[in-house]
């Protein structure tokens, strides 16, 4: 009895010390920061495995996966097919998009005389930032906010100054809904604002705003959840007002999964269903399909499938929208596909 | 032992009485070496050599960081050539660059704030030097000197909080209600924009600027200035050949804090607009080279962005290296014409 009782433990403390020397670095998107480091610590506690990660960006993290010195990546924007393309010639190895959490662009403003639950359409929308709806008491503004106390004052257009995923993002869903968005000036992290003033970051963003009366802007989900910032109503695919929620951000995700594409790599901005908010977005972590290191591949797997099942639950108290169970699902069966080479 | 070797120990006070066998070793050591090395103090060779190594050090750090940005902006200016520098499009999603309204960002934010700097300075280092009781000097002094310790993210900070607010809701207004007929004060008043990012480097520029200039005035001799009362010179004309006789130095000082001016990041990205346009209206927002680095570097996607963003690096590394030159051609240009006299 006693003796078995002494293997047992002596494996445990074998398989520990073993576990513990186990190292994951990864590095990239700032966005999901905060729920990736409670993830870590909490699986670090759990299983004696360490990570390393460090924000430096989705732009970074997609270098480094391609120069293969880190472990993982992640980004708030899926690789590009080049970047695929150069990275499979690189590694040697195709690189697996795994959606974690989810997250959302609210349009804030300025208006104290207005209050809370401004209404504005994709349409809209797209021509205060392309600088053609000047003013607040603009027809177009009224007509769908009736009832509400529009002033006559000038729109002060606020955006990001640092090239960001919020960027990447906001105007992906503008190029989505307006032709002439997409054509002149079209999606990327950094972008040739056609109007307006440059923040640098979410608060540089949320700071212009509410200096500014007259002033919108848009800044992640999260922030402005946490600093009570007030935000718009978007007439989605549907034709239904929706507000940023975490419900109706999930629900975006739920909305796009029969078009999901295999590899995940997808933008669910402008998504159907009625109660969609229209400028949600995942953020992956990018992992490599064929592995060298066994160990590595083995708590990679079991670190992601931890992730999207049992971590998505600390992922409403750091303001960030759980994964709907479809998609779960469907990052389950990509996981199993990590083999080692 | 020669009368040479002897002749040199008894110089440099060592005794030949004690520690002999040593001595006798390290002299015939030294002679060895010294045979090695026609004739000089091994340890003079020693220590110049050391000296040499580190000054070739920094001389090798310079040629190398200019070389890398060089390889590096290779794609840019072979795509762009001179059309980088005369360009005023930046559009990140297009992959269109010019460099324009960055060079003019930072020389006109740069130059303004050294005009105002300049003029502040020099009249504080008069009144330090020829005025100020001790008392009073020690205090002034010692504040001055405290303005050149805060970092820079706290006068960022203190631009959109207190400068820019103030800008917008009292001088803005008040300045383009008297003096709109100048076209620099003509423009919405936002509160960030040129005019906040050139005040704040004011502030940032005065210590550094105002300390030199009042060594350097309290370095001329109390007789000279006796010299001139004795002449019946009036105190300004005692200051006007003070200032006279140290043009070089004070020269020196506002090309130091220009120096720093061009080179200040986050402050002034967190209150000048970021938007590359090129306006000589001080309410408008502009952007900086800098600034635009701090941005966008860390999200730039493509390698062609990349590379555009590490030729600004060189253009900025460049200039600085001109500032310099020209500053050394005024100073001594100035100094020779003085010295002629």
């Amino acid at each position: 009895m006693k003796f078995k009782f002494f293997v047992i433990l002596g494996i445990i403390m074998v398989s520990s010390v073993l576990n513990a020397q186990m190292k994951l670095n990864g590095a990239g998107a700032t966005f999901p920061y905060v729920i990736y480091s409670k993830w870590f610590d909490v699986y670090h506690q759990k299983t004696g495995i360490q990570f390393n990660y460090q924000s430096i960006g989705s732009g970074g993290g997609i270098k480094q996966v391609i120069e293969g010195t880190v472990d993982f990546g992640a980004s708030d924007a899926p690789m590009t097919d080049q970047q695929l393309k150069e990275a499979q010639s690189k590694r040697g190895t195709e690189i697996l998009h795994i959606p974690t959490v989810m997250g959302a662009v609210v349009v804030t403003y300025n208006l104290p005389q207005t209050g809370k639950g401004l209404k504005l359409t994709p349409e809209v929308l797209t021509d205060i930032f392309l600088g053609k709806v000047k003013k607040w008491n603009d027809p177009r503004i009224t007509s769908l906010n009736k009832g509400k106390n529009l002033p006559d004052k000038a729109i002060f257009v606020a955006h990001r100054s640092d090239g960001s995923g919020t960027t990447n993002i906001f105007t992906g869903y503008l190029s989505k809904v307006s032709n002439e968005w997409k054509n002149k000036v079209g999606q990327g992290t950094s972008v040739n604002w056609p109007v307006g003033l440059g923040g640098k970051g979410n608060e540089g963003v949320a700071g212009l705003v509410k200096q500014t009366q007259g002033a919108i802007g848009y800044v992640e989900l999260a922030y402005a959840v946490q600093n009570g910032l007030p935000y718009a109503a978007l007439k989605n695919k549907a034709g239904n007002f929706v507000e940023p929620t975490f419900a109706s951000v999930s629900q975006a995700a739920a909305g796009f999964i029969k078009n999901m594409p295999a590899d995940l790599r997808v933008e669910i901005t402008n998504a159907g269903g009625k109660d969609s908010y229209p400028i949600s977005a995942f953020t992956w972590l990018l992992v490599y399909k064929n592995m060298k290191d066994k160990g590595k591949a083995k708590a990679i797997s079991d670190f992601l499938r931890w992730a999207v099942t049992e971590g998505q639950k600390f992922a409403p108290g750091l303001y960030y929208a759980p994964l709907p169970k479809e998609v779960v699902k469907l990052d389950e069966k990509k996981i199993s596909n990590i083999t080692v080479k | 032992m020669d009368i040479k070797n002897r002749d040199r120990d008894l110089a440099l006070g060592q005794s030949r009485t004690s520690l002999f066998s040593i001595k006798s070793m390290y002299n015939t050591l030294r002679r060895m070496a010294g045979s090695f090395f026609s004739g000089k103090n091994f340890g003079d060779l020693v220590f110049e050599n050391l000296t040499r190594s580190f000054a070739f050090f920094l001389l090798v750090l310079v040629v190398i960081m200019g070389y890398q940005m060089l390889t590096q902006s290779m794609p840019s200016i072979e795509r762009f050539g001179w059309g980088f520098i005369t360009s005023d499009t930046w559009d990140p999603v297009q992959e269109k660059f010019g460099a324009l309204p960055f060079i003019f960002g930072t020389l006109f934010s740069s130059l303004l704030a050294l005009l105002i700097s300049v003029t502040l300075s020099i009249g504080t280092a008069i009144f330090l030097s020829e005025f100020a009781p001790p008392w009073l000097e020690k205090i002034i002094s010692m504040m001055v000197e405290l303005l050149a310790a805060i970092p820079s993210i706290v006068y960022g900070l203190f631009g959109i909080f207190v400068l820019a607010p103030f800008l917008r809701d009292s001088a803005e207004p008040w300045l383009s209600g008297h003096f709109a007929f100048i076209p620099i004060f003509d423009g919405a008043p936002y509160g960030f924009g040129m005019i906040a990012a050139v005040l704040i480097l004011t502030i940032m520029i005065l210590p550094i600027i105002t300390s030199i200039s009042r060594d350097i005035m309290k370095s001329i001799p109390q007789a000279q200035r006796e010299a001139a009362f004795a002449l019946g010179a009036t105190k300004w004309e005692v200051v006007t050949i003070v200032l006279s006789g140290e043009r070089s130095g004070i020269l020196g000082a506002a090309l130091l804090g220009l120096g720093r001016a061009v080179g200040e990041t986050m402050a002034v990205t967190m209150v000048i607009g970021n938007r590359p346009e090129i306006s000589f209206a001080l309410f408008d927002p502009g952007y900086t080279m800098a600034s635009v680095l701090a941005n966008e570097f860390s999200e730039a996607t493509s390698q062609l962005y990349t590379s555009a963003l590490i030729e600004i690096a060189l253009l900025l590394f460049i200039m600085t290296f001109l500032l310099n030159a020209v500053a050394r051609l005024v100073v001594w240009s100035v100094t020779r014409k003085y010295s002629k006299v």
